[in-house]
């Protein structure tokens, strides 16, 4: 029976810290190098060597847990999660677990179902991440790359607050708008900057009790979070239905065949043995550093639409828009600094702007200043609005004040009427049977002789004198 | 039997082929076989030696020690390796150690006397060793106290889940996949794991590693591994009691008997464990400890152990200086 079921459904997002180096080593972070190169003996495991935290990995922890409106704890303690797997030379990793960083923060997002929702951050914690194992890379053996073994990340988990797939997807985009604004992520699935496991589970609606829940793993890219989280949904939804029951499991979800299976008994959940790592004291950060770290957080995507709306008189939808991204909301203020209407400018970078930096790597080309010029060429009557975005698409390739580009380009509008009045005789010359209609009475002709000018002079005809002369001629 | 761990590095001191070397120390490992070859061992506090490069056993308790055939020959090296280091966070940020003067007399000094640690099963030479240390300490005018620290009884067992609980964590790295030997049965991975750690390691360690793989269990964790560190906060706190109430140095023996045959202890792992009895309290509490020749029954050394407040050896090296000066030369006590 359709919508006799609810969803529940919780994430554990794990988060790549954007550091130059490692979370207890100077290793470098950066993905990609060759494997097995960026590696020390503290994060190889070798015996002696000890770790370090990283400050600038905690301040980013912190601004990510303020920034979800977490409780930042000024006392916090560093466990070790013990385990065995080849990938983790040291045989545990370095986390956080009865004494996190943050705890009780919630992220508003807007809900596909449910319109604004908020999502409770039952907690925040710093590790290290593990090594990485590669099965595909030589037959029948398994390689292991070291990179990655001790690149900060920050684990971020919610309570189960999300009631379908699509709720739960839109949550974790809403996170990664924050994580990027505030420059904590560079939230990149791909890279694996940005991993989720999620706690499935589903109940008959009006039911309080949480049913059997399972982790669902694996879930490698955005486009396949709601996928797998429906796939898993409604697997449960089948085997409760058809009377069975749940074993509270692991699932992986492979995204080649977009189905789950139980994860084998033998990579099954260990006993981790968490207890507080001897090597680091507990993690101590003064008021005075969590208030800076408070202060070093940019406006939030949520602040930042709110104001767009306030200030700039635009609508939710467009601020929203204008908001997504923070260089793009950075670059629409400049705009608008530079003296463009905020309307306009809102459009134009909406359009024009954001096409361009869509079709294009390298950002946005065309410098806040030079399209608040071009803006006041359209309004000051210089370019037609199809004459500017000609200008704009010639300074996005090829730079140049657009001024100049229009001049070159000849599409500065004419506003000599001498030079006007030609191309209105050519028109009316040419268009007879049109000119006797609108004499007649069907004054609508009139934005089609404008047209036609606009035409003959390819674009260059200021329309609004175009029509004043048009009007003049066609006078009776 | 020289003792150990660091018995080695003891021998060596003692057979005059090195002036004094380093050893490290989790429970008593260089004051334990310092005090059965007759020479010098130095525990610094918790956080005054780094431990970076030191291979680690128990990260909480490990300290490197230094072992020399007189007070200043051990203290000297403790001076060039203590200090701030930036590679280890348990390591304090404070200038290495200066030296003491030695004292002319130990005027003002207050010493304690825990009477935990002189049970009444005591070793009868150990006994008289250190009751003429007690009198030469007050000869040299420390003014000497019977104190009690309530919770000694419990140290052995709180040392002996703690240890072995970080033990079989920094042990795990000895798996073969990255560091260190492999043994074969490489078929999978887990056989790997299995032959390489249970064929690399003795059984010491492996009791050591399962008994510290047990009380870190869920279900266990509790009822062992969190209640020891509730029982080693006592144990600190017991020390500090002590301090707080004007006493400056505690005087112990070193071990409850000078050395064993060889073989001796072998079949009786708690027998064995309970000769770091007096030694392990300050790894525990993270103070300062010095193991210094105090006499001799049958030619076999006995040691008599200094425990200092943290950070001050500076004080508690006065005291040995004067002791080790006023202990007769290889005299029976």
């Amino acid at each position: 029976m359709a919508g006799a079921w609810e969803t529940v459904i919780g994430l554990e997002t794990h988060v790549q810290l954007r550091t130059v180096s490692k979370m207890f080593c100077g290793c470098s972070a950066a993905f990609g190098a060759p494997p097995n190169s960026n590696v020390c003996p503290v994060c190889l495991g070798l015996p002696g060597a000890l770790p370090v935290p990283n400050e600038h990995a905690l301040q980013l922890a912190v601004r990510a847990a303020l920034g979800l409106g977490c409780t930042v704890h000024p006392r916090s303690v560093f466990a070790r999660k013990n385990y065995f797997y080849p990938d983790l030379p040291k045989g545990y990793q370095i986390s956080q677990f009865e004494q996190p960083l943050a705890t009780a923060g919630s992220l508003s997002y807007l809900s596909p179902d449910r319109g604004i929702a908020a999502a409770t951050i039952q907690r925040l914690h710093v590790e290290e991440d593990a090594g990485k194992s590669l099965h595909d890379r030589f037959p029948k053996q398994t390689a292991i790359d070291l990179n990655r073994c001790g690149v900060p990340l920050i684990e971020i988990v919610t309570g189960p607050d999300f009631r379908s797939p699509h709720e739960a997807r839109t949550y974790l985009l809403t996170l990664k708008q924050v994580l990027e604004y505030a420059g904590i992520s560079d939230c990149d699935m791909e890279k694996g900057s940005l991993r989720v496991d999620a706690n499935v589970s589903v109940r008959r609606v009006g039911e309080t009790m949480l049913g059997t829940k399972t982790e669902l793993k694996n879930i490698n890219s955005f486009a396949y979070v709601e996928k797998a989280l429906t796939v898993e949904r409604d697997r449960q939804i089948a085997v409760l239905a058809g009377g069975g029951t749940l074993a509270q499991q692991t699932m992986l979800y492979d995204s080649k065949t977009n189905s789950v299976r139980p994860q084998r008994s033998k990579e099954e959940s260990h006993d981790y043995r968490y207890f507080p790592d001897p090597d680091l004291p507990p993690l101590v950060l003064t008021e005075q550093f969590i208030a800076e770290q408070q202060t070093l957080l940019p406006e939030l995507p949520a602040k930042k639409r709110e104001r767009f709306v306030e200030k700039y008189a635009l609508s939710v939808s467009d601020a929203a828009v204008l908001t997504a991204d923070r260089n793009v909301a950075d670059y629409y203020e400049a705009v608008v600094h530079a003296g463009a209407d905020a309307k306009t400018a809102a459009n134009w970078v909406m359009t024009e702007v954001l096409a361009d930096a869509k079709d294009h790597a390298d950002g946005l080309r065309v410098a806040a200043g030079a399209l608040a010029n071009l803006i006041g060429l359209v309004r000051g009557g210089t370019l037609s609005h199809q004459a500017a975005k000609r200008v704009f698409a010639e300074v996005a390739e090829r730079g140049g004040e657009p001024r100049n580009v229009a001049e070159a380009l000849g599409l500065v509008q004419v506003a000599d009427t001498g030079v006007l009045a030609g191309w209105v005789s050519d028109v009316l010359g040419a268009h007879t049977s049109e000119v006797r209609r609108y004499k007649l009475g069907e004054t609508k002709l009139l934005q089609f002789f404008v047209g036609q000018v606009m035409k003959a002079s390819r674009g260059k005809a200021d329309p609004k004198l175009a029509q004043r002369v048009l009007e003049e001629k066609l006078a009776p | 039997m020289p003792g150990g761990s660091s018995g080695g590095s003891a021998a060596l001191v003692a057979a005059g082929a090195v002036p004094a070397a380093l050893g490290s120390e989790t429970g008593g490992s260089v004051r334990q076989p310092a005090s059965l070859c007759g020479v010098v061992g130095i525990k610094p506090t918790y956080g005054r030696v780094s431990r970076y490069g030191l291979v680690a056993f128990g990260s909480s308790l490990d300290q490197i020690g230094v072992l020399g055939r007189s007070v200043h020959d051990a203290a000297r090296v403790l001076s060039v390796i203590s200090g701030r280091d930036p590679k280890d966070s348990t390591c304090e940020d404070r200038d290495s150690l200066r030296l003491p003067n030695v004292p002319e007399s130990l005027q003002g000094f207050v010493i304690g006397v825990p009477k935990e640690y002189f049970p009444q099963d005591l070793d009868a030479a150990v006994r008289r060793a250190c009751d003429r240390a007690i009198r030469l300490l007050r000869e040299l005018g420390a003014a000497v106290r019977e104190v009690s620290l309530p919770h000694t009884a419990y140290a052995v067992a709180t040392y002996y889940i703690i240890a072995p609980a970080e033990a079989s964590s920094n042990l795990a790295r000895y798996d073969g996949a990255r560091y260190g030997p492999r043994f074969n049965g490489s078929e999978d991975v887990r056989a790997l794991y299995r032959t390489t750690r249970g064929e690399g390691f003795g059984p010491e360690v492996r009791r050591r590693v399962l008994v510290g793989t047990y009380v870190l269990s869920s279900g266990y964790y509790d009822a062992y591994y969190r209640k020891a560190q509730q029982m080693r906060a006592l144990i600190a706190q017991d020390f500090r009691n002590v301090f707080d109430r004007g006493v400056d140095l505690l005087f112990t023996p070193t071990t409850p008997t000078p050395a064993f045959k060889a073989g001796e202890k072998l079949n009786d792992p708690v027998a064995m464990y309970l000769s770091d009895i007096f030694t392990v309290t300050a790894n525990l509490a993270g103070l300062p400890a010095i193991s210094v020749p105090i006499g001799r029954i049958k030619g076999l050394p006995i040691g008599g152990q200094l425990i200092g407040q943290a950070f001050l050896e500076d004080e508690m090296l006065e005291a040995a200086y004067a002791l080790e000066r006023a202990v007769p030369a290889s005299e029976e006590a």
